[in-house]
């Protein structure tokens, strides 16, 4: 049988639930296929974004904008909820205790949403330098990209919660697993979109 | 045949070591431009180039992508959004980059 084999991205139950593992391997390739073309999606933003780059008709530039200090903590907090999360699905993986997998995911979300927060307060001070989305074409393009990994992350925090939700309902089953080993997928998929959001959107802007 | 104890702590190093190498080179890149020592090509270019092996750490690590045989196709898909990013992406910038040359 197949159960060594890797049947998807992403963590794969192998023989820990051999029937589940069987019946992972579409439901989590067709999702990976949802990621893949989200990815084009961020992309084609992320083109949009350094094309409209210099469009900034006089007003807030990258430089008078981004804060170096509060983009690295995002940064951090972002990252260590991936790995809260790997964490997460391990435990559920190898048949840890509810309690155990509940937790981990209790603290990913709870930096997923300190993550919100810091981000939304740095959109805050934006609009009070007067530089809101119709201010410029630069603008309207960061805004049309950042922000939509942020409702991402907003997405996947709401995730979280019913997953949280489904596991103390029904417990660990098959379905439940497999929502998560998505859920899984999704959020650390966040974290790379948020690696090409830093490295080509922040720290350039930053360059002096 | 590893017990399942064995893989869980396999995995458990594999995401301890993707945050280990993820956070080294965030912290590197951010170091590069909070006390910049090259000029800005150069920063650019090296923050670009970190970004990519921070991408490709964390799909190997938490998206566990290897080049491995796999029974689905995941590796293929992988690579043909990468040629469409890169088509339509790459295609975008030259066309408009250029446009912008000649209005200017």
């Amino acid at each position: 049988m197949s159960t060594g084999e890797v049947q998807h991205p992403g963590l794969n139950l192998g023989s820990t639930d051999a029937e589940t593992h069987e019946a992972a391997g579409g439901d989590v390739f067709g999702f990976w296929m949802f990621l893949m073309s989200d990815a084009v999606i961020f992309a084609l933003l992320f083109a949009t974004y350094g094309v409209m780059l210099p469009a900034t008709a006089g007003g807030p530039t990258p430089a008078s904008e981004y804060k170096i200090g509060p983009t690295f903590v995002e940064t951090l907090v972002l990252l260590t909820s991936s790995l809260t999360f790997g964490m997460a699905s391990v435990a559920m993986k190898h048949g840890g205790h509810l309690r155990q997998v509940l937790s981990w995911m209790g603290v990913t979300l709870a930096l997923g949403l300190l993550f919100l927060g810091l981000e939304l307060h740095d959109f805050a001070q934006m609009f009070a330098h007067g530089a809101y989305p119709t201010r410029s074409g630069y603008l309207s393009a960061f805004f049309g990209l950042v922000p939509l990994h942020g409702l991402h992350v907003l997405t996947g925090s709401l995730w979280i919660v019913v997953m949280m939700v489904q596991l103390c309902v029904f417990g660990a089953d098959s379905r439940v697993k497999i929502n998560v080993l998505r859920l899984g997928l999704f959020w650390h998929f966040l974290d790379v979109v948020w690696i090409a959001i830093f490295s080509t959107v922040y720290l350039p802007g930053l360059i002096r | 045949m590893s017990g399942p104890s064995d893989s869980r702590r396999r995995e458990i190093r594999t995401y301890l070591t993707g945050y280990g190498a993820a956070l080294a080179l965030t912290c590197a890149a951010f170091a590069l431009v909070r006390w910049p020592v090259f000029g800005s090509g150069a920063t650019f270019a090296m923050i670009l180039a970190l970004g990519l092996i921070q991408i490709v750490v964390q799909f190997r690590c938490f998206l566990h992508i290897t080049l491995a045989r796999s029974a689905r196709d995941d590796l293929q898909l992988i690579l043909f959004s990468l040629l469409i990013i890169a088509l339509m992406v790459g295609g975008t910038l030259v066309i408009l980059f250029n446009l912008r040359e000649r209005m200017m």
